[in-house]
């Protein structure tokens, strides 16, 4: 019955302190790290401590075996867990990265996105008007019309067959005034009036055809690729051409799907919306780039967090329990050694916290394998997507930040402290009696 | 078999690091169920023979670009065409234009080539006769708690109608049953109105249709009538691309990610690790029972039958725990796509999972078996006797 009850009140506070972990930021790790240091090494029982496990981790490499099941399992768990968390992360920050607060983009009504929205030409030129909208060194408002439409190209490394969609943008001057980021990298822009078509970078890696001088099909036309663009954003994923061009191709006439705007700066955005909205002749939504590019990413962002950590905690029971069983066993062969130093006058914590200090290293050290092998292999490794809101592919890059490294370490050391503490608790528990005749 | 019970007493020896390994294996194969539904589920998209029967005709110029509705009338008439229909994304989104509801504007004979959904005859005669009657899916209907007889509002993300008002209402007058719970077609959770009303109502359709879907009357011809369809607007300024519902479905899940290299890497790193944390414990069982395996030696007990009883313990161990863990991922698909609220719809573990994961099962079990196997064959019994 005791027993029972030692064993609940563990398993609280094991709970306790993961949860605690789990909310703790990295300042509160490093103080804690100092204050633990600080304790094994001026204390009489840090330092018996230390001793004790000294011991432990010079003997490691007579264990190498099973101490390898913890670090790699361990590796696996976090390279995985990095690796997922990383897909979401560089999706949400391609299409953070394409939204700003000083531009604003204009859709008509209840559009959820830009392929959906279509905005007659008196809504398009009376959107211009509005206050709050920077001006052109010709005094011009920086309002740029654009229309969005889905094109099928023919995938990279695909059969003749294989088309894939991607989203094609008729621009006009304006949408370079919009967004400064985007830059042509190759070859030229296109001109006003022709069936000319620029690329962008990540688009180039998806379809077939779309380098420089390329002539390609969209329908029954022909068209000549002669730029690629870079913007290092959403964008990248896209092919732009002249707005009336596409308009013409696409039989959309005079109509527009979205104006962009670049607002005078963050703050005249209240006003800008509260005209549009004012105004009885428009049916309008606004909202600046960065809400509307936010919006798009939110879904999926959260489906791919979902399912790392679904993934990643699955794992992580797999190997928490690996660890629990190499630790149990390296408790079992040391027995003698330890009931020995108990023997000699040890307490029971420096047994335990050496132990545990024991495991959380080979934690560490599997963490940091799992981190950098992720980072290694998953940093910039480009992946692509039907994204949501928009009607082509969207390529992405995976990004392992140094925050989500620190999750991965985060969940290394309490798989390390689980996997150590039961094993822990029994090396000090065991009656030394017995343990000096276990062979 | 007749050593079952000597190799489960082995299996049994250490309790607590036998059942610690079985925890690490079911994770590890319950990982592996919930993957191979996922990877299933994207390549079963579309595999049905129905799939393989049914054309789909879009704009060549993308897949937003709508026909005109004259050219129903010319595929009619194209040899080896059963029947046809067409359709229109209607766009709609109920409370929020981000709650998107899989909606289309469908002519009424839609559901004559859709025979995986079941509608009650009643429920079928209500839709044909109400113009502003709308089918829902089971799933969808139970998400958003509609029934039949209820008049629900819901946005338009794409049209207004002729108030110009993207807020159209409509009266729920059947529900759609999918025949095959199983399939993860997406069937009961879309939504169908009628195309006439849709096309009436909204000022900016003007008689055009997002796309045609046609049987075919032997699957055998379904290149040839994809053809002649396309023939039929070659060179015109609606020029159309018509595929099998099958080929579409799969371009499109191609798309939308490489599930497969995902799934690939995640088992891969699942398995590496498994088969290192049971390789370790086998290797443990048996240099923990050298002078148990001498004795049996001793007693008459040949190599062979040392190796067999050793590899049988670690191929016994592998499949109880895979076959738990598969058996838990069985419960917790289902549980997962119920609880997503028609998010994702995956398959429940299928009987290829189950084959896939016994043989991985048991080859798993051979080769962490392998090391410790050879090792208790070539025990000298003297040297473990003695404790050498």
């Amino acid at each position: 019955m005791m027993k029972f009850l030692i064993n609940l009140l563990l398993l609280l506070l094991i709970v306790a302190v993961l949860v605690a972990w789990i909310v703790l930021p990295w300042q509160g790790a490093v103080l804690l790290a100092v204050l633990f240091a600080a304790w094994l090494f001026i204390t009489r029982r840090g330092r018996q401590t230390l001793s004790v496990a000294s011991v432990g981790i010079s003997t490691l490499g007579q264990r190498l075996g099973s101490s390898a099941v913890i670090v790699i399992g361990i590796a696996g768990v976090v390279g995985v867990l990095v690796a997922l968390l990383a897909m979401g992360e560089g999706y949400a920050e391609t299409l953070r990265k394409t939204g700003s607060a000083d531009t604003a983009i204009v859709m008509r009504g209840s559009s959820a996105s830009e392929v959906m929205s279509v905005l007659d030409h008196d809504s398009v030129t009376l959107i211009p008007q509005a206050p709050g909208i920077a001006r052109d060194a010709k005094g011009q408002p920086i309002a740029s019309p654009e229309l969005v439409v889905a094109a099928n190209l023919p995938l990279k490394g695909g059969t003749a067959d294989d088309e894939g969609s991607v989203q094609l943008r008729g621009v006009s001057d304006q949408a370079w005034a919009v967004r400064p980021n985007v830059k042509i990298i190759e070859g030229r822009n296109f001109q006003p009036g022709m069936r000319e078509l620029i690329v962008g970078k990540g688009a180039t890696k998806q379809f077939a055809g779309l380098e420089p001088g390329h002539v390609i099909r969209l329908g029954n036309q022909q068209w000549t690729v002669v730029g690629v663009f870079s913007s290092g954003d959403a964008m990248d994923s896209e092919v732009w051409g002249d707005a009336s061009v596409v308009a013409d191709t696409y039989r959309r006439g005079s109509s527009r799907a979205s104006v962009t705007v670049k607002l005078t700066d963050p703050k005249a955005y209240d006003a800008f919306k509260a005209s549009l909205d004012g105004n009885p002749q428009l049916k309008v939504d606004v909202s600046t780039t960065i809400d509307y590019f936010n919006k798009q990413s939110e879904g999926m962002t959260k489906v791919i967090r979902i399912m790392g950590i679904t993934v990643g905690l699955i794992m992580a029971i797999g190997a928490m329990f690996g660890a629990l069983n190499t630790m149990f066993a390296a408790v079992a062969a040391r027995a003698r050694e330890i009931a020995t130093l108990r023997a000699i006058g040890f307490r029971g914590l420096p047994v335990v916290v050496a132990v545990m200090l024991e495991t959380m290293l080979l934690a560490l050290v599997g963490g940091v394998i799992g981190g950098v092998l992720a980072w290694l292999i998953f940093n910039g490794y480009s992946a692509s997507t039907l994204a949501a809101g928009t009607v082509g592919k969207l390529s992405f890059e995976l990004r392992v930040s140094p925050a989500l490294l620190w999750t991965g370490l985060k969940w290394a050391l309490a798989i390390g402290f689980i996997g150590g503490i039961y094993p822990a608790m029994r090396a000090a528990r065991l009656p030394v009696t017995t343990a000096l005749r276990e062979l | 078999m007749k050593y079952f019970h000597l190799i489960w007493a082995a299996l049994f020896r250490r309790k607590t690091r036998t059942i610690l390994t079985l925890v690490s294996i079911i994770a590890a194969f319950l990982l592996f169920g919930m993957l191979d539904a996922v990877r299933t589920s994207f390549n079963q998209a579309g595999q049905s023979a129905n799939g393989a029967q049914r054309l789909q005709t879009g704009s060549k110029l993308s897949f937003i670009q709508t026909l005109p509705q004259s050219l129903e009338a010319q595929i009619q008439q194209v040899p080896g065409v059963k029947m046809v229909t067409y359709a229109n994304w209607f766009g709609g989104a109920y409370q929020d234009p981000h709650n998107q509801v899989f909606s289309f504007a469908v002519e009424p004979n839609y559901i004559d080539l859709y025979p995986e959904i079941d509608v009650s005859a009643a429920e079928r005669k209500a839709f044909d006769d109400t113009r502003t009657g709308i089918l829902v899916g089971e799933k969808l209907a139970k998400r958003f708690n509609w029934k039949v007889g209820d008049k629900i509002p819901l946005q338009s993300t794409i049209f207004p109608n002729r108030q110009g008002s993207k807020n159209w209402t409509f009266d729920v007058v059947g529900i759609l049953h999918s025949k095959d719970k199983k399939a993860g077609g997406f069937f009961d959770q879309m939504l169908l109105l009628h195309w006439k009303y849709f096309d009436e109502t909204t000022p900016f359709n003007r008689g055009q249709v997002g796309w045609y879907v046609t049987r075919v009357t032997d699957v055998n011809q379904a290149d040839r009538v994809a053809k002649a369809i396309d023939a039929l607007s070659a060179n015109s300024d609606h020029e159309t691309r018509t595929q099998t519902e099958q080929a579409a479905t799969a371009n499109w899940m191609k798309q939308l990610a490489d599930i497969g290299l995902i799934v690939g890497s995640i088992m891969g790193a699942v398995f590496f690790t498994l088969l290192l944390l049971s390789g370790n414990t086998m290797m443990q069982a048996v240099r923990e029972r050298t002078s148990e395996l001498a004795v049996l030696k001793t007693i008459g007990f040949s190599n062979r039958s040392v190796l067999g009883i050793v590899l049988a313990e670690s191929v016994l161990l592998l499949v109880l725990g895979g076959v738990i863990g598969l058996g838990f991922a069985a419960l917790i698909v289902p549980a997962v796509s119920a609880g997503s609220g028609g998010m994702l719809n995956l398959p429940s573990v299928g009987a290829n999972s189950w084959i896939l994961g016994l043989v991985l099962m048991i080859a798993i079990g051979l080769l962490v078996g392998a090391l410790p196997a050879l090792r208790a064959m070539r025990l000298n019994i003297v040297d473990a006797l003695a404790g050498r």
